[in-house]
């Protein structure tokens, strides 16, 4: 629930913890604790497209830790840093379930499977055309 | 749609049948190929039957430990005036492991019926599936797969005329390693934080809303139908003893063909890698594997020479987890990869208990030290007995996990924690 809501609002914000809680009959002290606890939700904003790269074993071994370091150069963030424009953010995340596939990124909810550092400029410069565009 | 590897001619395919037909995942492609009919022959047999044929199958779980499917489905009171439940683990965490999804996305009501099936087993009318919240398009497809099946009576009160009602519902994770570990999974699912409980009182006892409850990995109930159509012995006869059936393993790392592949329980470890995998990529040598997820301790090339299955592996000191096998070149180094892994286990470590809370926490600034060439000899015996330490001494299995793999890397490669004490790392890798 806190994450189709964190979804719809974008982030976990004061006033949607009241909401939850005031719909689950808690307080809004036992949704923060919830909310504490897991990775996926957020309490800062998220670029419009967080770019989430793994970089645990099975990805690391095949060039998952130097996509990461590209990706970061690229936009110039750091872990969890978003681009001025609010279009990306960038987070290392661990196994995904695609390690068959690895090096694996995603990319808000979208899987990208054996990517490179190129595929993924190629992938960040076709959202940056397509929001021009709009 | 995410892209995958082909399958190989070697797979011997019972939970993957229906993969590569079109629309694989629709119920009408599934009432085509003996769809739900495993369910009504079940209908027809008495609860101990059903428990029976799982037991002759010698299925055994594929989310990690490996117990004996049928016995677990034992341990339930069914004449409990309380409701029970079925519950399927999708949380797919362990690193290595990317085989649940596959089975989710392309054929999800197989899932459905093995979880309608194991209801009939120990009496329970509600399952819920706990899927990982990164997997946002399976829930999607499972969603859409349940809804199917309400739709054509294969789901909800007196199916297709049998008197059973049974409802299934999904319900996400949202970021939590700790939340596959199943009693986290229970509080997960009840809403609150993913901590473990104390056990006993084991699930089947009482789990979900303190009520009595089996809990499954995905493969394992998406092999029940097969089980209850051909017969548990037929199933057995694909495995090794006490091993039984298929299973789907996830080969990953330094390969030329790394993929999910439905092969025997029990097939060879070299074969996996030369024949079904391509070989080692680069046409470099083996130097590794680790065999079942990254809680599994690692094999050295030279004890690769083994069936995989849970009992083979289980005299090597390691274990058959949940089938991902990761296969490490002569190139990769070893203390980068302990480094990274205790990384992982600290970062998801829920802080529930003490010894996990802060051994992977000691264990991952040690690691860290040796990585960045800061490391001193007496931190090699450090991590060794750091590691021993958590053994046992946890609420859920998440510190075992996180230290046995420690502990083989050091003992099997003790010469690169030492070459790396120089300063700087044999392999330029960091
Ligand atoms: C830390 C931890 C994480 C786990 N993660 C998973 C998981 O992601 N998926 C899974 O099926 N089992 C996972 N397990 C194993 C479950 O606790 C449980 O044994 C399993 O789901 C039981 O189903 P099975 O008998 O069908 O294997 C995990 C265990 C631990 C200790
Ligand atoms: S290790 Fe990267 S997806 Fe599993």
């Amino acid at each position: 629930m806190l994450l189709y809501a964190q979804d719809e609002v974008g982030q976990v914000t004061e006033e949607l913890i009241a909401e939850v809680a005031s719909r689950c009959g808690v307080t809004p002290l036992q949704v923060d604790e919830v909310v504490g606890y897991y990775t996926m939700l957020h309490r800062k904003p998220l670029g419009k497209f967080h770019i989430q790269v793994c970089t645990n074993i099975a990805c690391m071994i095949t060039g998952g830790q130097e996509l990461y370091e590209h990706v970061c150069k690229k936009l110039g963030v750091g872990n969890r840093g978003i681009t001025e424009d609010g279009l990306f953010s960038v987070e290392e995340v661990e196994c995904m379930g695609s390690c068959s596939w690895a090096p694996a990124v995603q990319v808000n909810y979208d899987f990208h499977h054996y990517m490179t550092p190129e595929k993924l400029d190629a992938l960040i410069d076709a959202i940056r055309q397509t929001r021009k565009a709009q | 749609m995410p892209q995958f590897n082909e399958p190989s001619p070697l797979e011997v395919k019972i939970l993957t049948k229906r993969f590569q037909l079109p629309n694989s995942a629709s119920i009408d492609t599934y009432l085509a190929t003996d769809g739900y009919k495993a369910f009504l022959k079940a209908r027809e047999m008495t609860p101990e039957q059903i428990v029976e044929e799982v037991k002759v199958s010698t299925l055994r779980g594929r989310g990690g430990a490996g117990f004996p499917t049928g016995m677990k489905w034992s341990f339930v009171p069914r004449n409990s005036p309380k409701p029970k439940y079925v519950i399927c683990n999708a949380d797919e965490g362990e690193p290595g492991t990317c085989k649940d999804r596959l089975l989710m996305e392309f054929d999800p009501h197989q899932l459905i019926e093995g979880m309608m099936i194991a209801g009939l087993a120990v009496d329970a009318h509600k399952g819920y599936i706990y899927i990982r919240g990164e997997y946002r398009y399976l829930i999607e497809i499972m969603d859409k797969a349940i809804a199917e099946a309400y739709a054509r009576g294969w789901l909800g009160k007196n199916i297709q005329g049998t008197g059973f009602d049974f409802d299934c519902y999904t319900h996400t994770g949202a970021g939590s390693y700790e939340c596959g570990e199943e009693t986290a999974l229970l509080e997960s699912l009840e809403g609150k934080r993913g901590v473990p409980r104390l056990k006993p009182p084991f699930p089947a006892v009482s789990g979900a809303f303190q009520s009595p409850t089996i809990l499954n990995n995905v493969e394992t109930y998406a092999a029940v139908p097969a089980i209850i159509r051909d017969g548990g012995a037929a199933f057995a006869a694909l495995g090794t003893p006490k091993n039984g059936g298929t299973r789907l393993f996830c080969l990953s790392g330094h390969l030329n063909k790394p993929g999910v592949y439905e092969l025997p329980m029990g097939f060879n470890l070299l074969r996996m890698i030369n024949e079904v995998g391509g070989g080692v990529r680069n046409g470099k040598k083996l130097k590794a594997v680790i065999p079942g997820g990254s809680s599994c301790p690692v094999l050295r090339a030279d004890e690769c020479d083994i069936p995989m299955d849970y009992d083979s592996l289980a005299k090597a000191k390691s274990m058959a987890g949940s089938g991902g096998v990761i296969i490490l070149d002569e190139d990769t180094c070893m203390v980068r990869a302990a480094m990274r892994l205790m990384k992982f286990y600290q970062h998801e470590s829920c802080g529930w208990c003490v010894p996990c809370r802060e051994g992977t926490t000691w264990l991952k600034k040690i690691l860290v030290r040796f990585h960045d060439g800061r490391g001193e000899r007496q931190d090699i015996d450090m991590i060794g007995e750091l590691s021993k330490s958590i053994l046992g001494r946890t609420f859920c299995p998440l510190g075992d996990a996180a230290a046995m793999p420690t502990i083989a890397f050091v003992e099997k490669f003790r010469d690169e924690f030492e070459a790396h004490l120089n300063g700087k790392c044999p392999y330029g890798q960091h």
